[in-house]
């Protein structure tokens, strides 16, 4: 399940030993921008044995590694890729070749450790007006990708206009990441809320993304992981319509019925598509298994 | 007529004080206190040596009491609570008597039964008139409710109250009364403000505070106690205090009409009591400036004694009716045994305080605490010390998982309350378990020393002791 992605960074043991139980479908464990030059090699070193010792069961683990531009981002891989994370993050992607770059190295790293191939997935992120122009070359540029996800800070700063509250100067940008994304069958997530102490902001900016298509949202802040958890999880009425529709279904397929309508409408493929998707989430949600927490 | 003396020395000269009594001191100017170490400078310069002070706790502006115990005028030391100055010096072997800490109840109705003797008991106080009635309401030095000091005033052969702000007879709002005081001393500072009370308490922003603060109230929700008539302590930690806030926020969401908040009372319960969530305050403590503005101009926040807080001489107690309590601890054991003493090197760096009453009268004892503490697993086998049985304590709530504990025939109903609520319940053994996971497990260190302290229950039992570490 992919909701809310916490940025966990790098450097702080506290919240590293932590970064599991703060409700967070995925934790993004950070190499990059949390980190200040001076400390990369310490938080690399942490994060290798946070991913060693701590497990992180009940929630994908993502490492956000340096731009190909620097000289941290192979010693990254080589530090963090034989731990088996589920996803890197790469970041300033501007283009497909950059994914590829990284895949590469990856695949090098997993041979040089013996390692299955393609096991660590790719989370491209997206930062750039170029990467936003290439967004779905990036979203389909390798089979490890699994995911992109805009970045609206230094998107806006490449675009040299003023990030605010309300969006508008992103909006083109998660239109065309989220179209990208579906396009290559790839999942999307949206950028941060950056205001930590602004819930009811929080709400709306991460209800809008989801009314895009986004498929979850990521946050720089634990205190708005469970507000993301809620915008993006079906509500009550979407499950309950959910299962009248694939018991309408089950019922039909009983009676040699082909074509069924609930409540006056007819129930086509997309709409039994989306029933099974919201059914899918509640089970991921409310499903009594160990890792719901 | 006057009690009015003109110093410290004064009073004691008049008091009788000599060789070999015991003295006693209440702790509501805290770590901002200045009485306790005016008055035990007065005592050393006119020479009288061998007393014991009984202080209901020591905080660490009381460090010059070492250098009293050094010199012979102190041999004997009794209280609640004692920071960690006072306390590494204890358990490097500073006393030859051990120490003897009680409880907030313990104390007072040691007083009341007689076992323990007050010869003379100094009591700051933030506002007098000069036939002794005082209050800690009003003054530039304000601490509030005065609690723990009506146990002296009431049981002390004689009692000498200090004050830095004298006022006529009569004082009106008193909170001890003339009838208990033998005299009245003026001086120019009786504490510091900033030491005394906080400015704010603030709730965590840490967010694994906040996630145990968030099961602590999710444990209180699914528990049943909270519903009309509800009850509840907490304390001045930031994670408890942000659980407090989530119980505010469901009282007020499912227009829950609590009956009373107790304990040291901080900004959190007050605004609690004005969002209607309880009928009052029962405080023996205040923790902030906006608990002392509201003791002082809310009928409804009321001052209490530390009998009537957490006694058993008393016919009866707040916390004999208490609901809720959330409390914390720096180890617990895997038997549920609660360590608030010592650090896990054995030092002395606390105390029961209330601990141990209200966890003995709550319906629902709960420890929030985190998992691992600088490295170091909350749960261990056997804790260094015992502040509070694990009969007395129905759960552990850490960011990891929730323990109930069973093992004392009790709470199987609540296990499957919590089981039901989808909260993350685990054993005990559990969350030893994941903590030795995380952090390792750690050499042992169980000091090996003479005993430095004795800790006595809230009944004058003695329920452990603790061995100097050096």
């Amino acid at each position: 399940m992919r909701r809310s992605m916490l940025f966990i960074p790098g450097n702080t043991p506290n919240l590293l030993m932590n970064a599991d139980v703060l409700g967070a479908d995925s934790i993004i464990l950070d190499l990059e921008d949390a980190v200040s030059p001076a400390e990369k090699d310490a938080a690399r070193i942490l994060v290798r044995s946070a991913l060693r010792s701590l497990g992180y069961k009940g929630c994908e683990v993502i490492v956000r590694i340096n731009p190909i531009e620097t000289d941290f981002w192979k010693k990254d891989l080589d530090e963090v890729i034989p731990l088996r994370p589920g996803m890197i993050m790469p970041t300033k992607v501007s283009c497909a070749d950059d994914v590829r770059t990284v895949s590469d190295y990856i695949a090098q790293v997993e041979e040089r450790c013996g390692m299955e191939k393609n096991t660590v997935r790719l989370i491209p992120l997206i930062e750039t007006a170029m990467g936003v122009e290439n967004a779905f070359a990036i979203a389909s540029a390798d089979p490890r990708v699994a995911a992109i996800f805009l970045g609206g800070e230094d998107l806006t700063a490449d675009l040299r206009c003023k990030r605010t509250k309300e969006g508008n100067e992103i909006f083109y940008a998660r239109c065309r990441m989220v179209n990208a994304a579906r396009a290559a069958g790839v999942d999307v997530y949206d950028t941060p809320f950056t205001d930590v102490d602004d819930i009811d902001g929080l709400y709306k900016d991460a209800a809008f993304a989801k009314s895009l298509g986004f498929t979850g949202k990521a946050s720089i802040s634990p205190r708005h992981v469970a507000g993301i958890n809620e915008v993006f999880s079906p509500t009550q009425a979407d499950i309950d319509y959910a299962h009248e529709v694939m018991e309408t279904i089950r019922m039909a397929k009983a009676q040699g019925k082909g074509v069924v309508s609930l409540r006056g409408k007819m129930i086509d493929a997309p709409i039994v598509t989306r029933a099974r998707q919201v059914i899918e989430m509640e089970k991921a949600i409310f499903g009594g298994t160990e890792d719901d927490e | 007529m006057s009690k009015l003396v003109s110093s410290i020395k004064e009073a004691i000269t008049q008091m009788g004080l000599r060789d070999g009594m015991t003295i006693s001191f209440h702790h509501h100017l805290r770590n901002g206190d200045f009485v306790l170490n005016m008055v035990m400078d007065a005592i050393a310069e006119m020479g009288i040596r061998d007393l014991t002070v009984n202080a209901s706790s020591i905080f660490d502006v009381h460090e010059p009491l070492i250098g009293h115990i050094q010199n012979g005028v102190v041999t004997g030391l009794e209280c609640n609570y004692m920071g960690g100055k006072v306390g590494r010096a204890i358990c490097e072997g500073l006393m030859e008597k051990p120490v003897i800490f009680r409880t907030h109840g313990g104390r007072p109705s040691d007083m009341e039964k007689g076992t323990s003797h007050i010869d003379v008991a100094f009591i700051a106080a933030p506002t007098a008139d000069p036939m002794g009635n005082c209050t800690g309401k009003y003054g530039k030095s304000a601490c509030g409710s005065m609690g723990y000091a009506f146990a002296d005033a009431m049981n002390a052969d004689k009692v000498v109250v200090i004050t830095d702000n004298l006022v006529p007879y009569p004082l009106v709002d008193y909170s001890i009364s003339e009838i208990y005081v033998d005299a009245v001393v003026e001086v120019e500072q009786i504490g510091n403000p900033a030491g005394i009370v906080s400015g704010t308490t603030k709730i965590t922003r840490d967010p694994v505070g906040l996630k145990m603060a968030d099961y602590a109230a999710r444990v209180i929700d699914a528990s049943g106690l909270l519903k009309d008539g509800f009850s509840f302590q907490t304390g001045a930690g930031g994670a408890t205090l942000a659980a407090a806030k989530y119980i505010k926020d469901i009282m007020l969401q499912k227009n829950i009409k609590g009956s009373y908040g107790m304990g040291g009372i901080t900004a959190y319960m007050v605004d609690m009591l004005q969002a209607g969530c309880f009928e009052a305050l029962l405080d023996v403590q205040c923790f902030d400036l906006d608990a002392v503005e509201s003791i002082r101009t809310n009928p409804k926040h009321m001052e209490v004694t530390a009998t009537h807080y957490a006694g058993v001489s008393g016919k009866s107690a707040g916390v004999d009716n208490l609901d809720v309590v959330l409390l914390g601890a720096t180890q617990v054991d895997v038997d549920f045994n609660v360590n608030v003493h010592t650090d896990s090197n054995g030092y002395i760096m606390g105390g029961s305080g209330g601990h141990s009453d209200t966890a003995a009268g709550a319906k629902l004892a709960i420890i929030i605490a985190p998992l691992t503490r600088a490295r170091l697993p909350l749960v261990v086998d056997h804790c260094l010390c015992t502040s509070t049985p694990g009969s007395t304590i129905d759960v552990v709530v850490t960011q990891r998982g929730i323990a109930v504990n069973t093992k004392y025939g009790k709470n199987q109903e609540l296990k499957e309350k919590l089981l039901a609520a989808r909260l993350p319940v685990c054993e005990i053994e559990d969350l030893k378990r994941m903590a030795e996971e995380l952090a390792g497990v750690p050499k042992a260190t169980a000091p090996q020393g003479r005993v430095v302290a004795q800790v006595l229950y809230r009944d004058g039992t003695l329920l452990d002791t603790i061995k100097a570490v050096k």
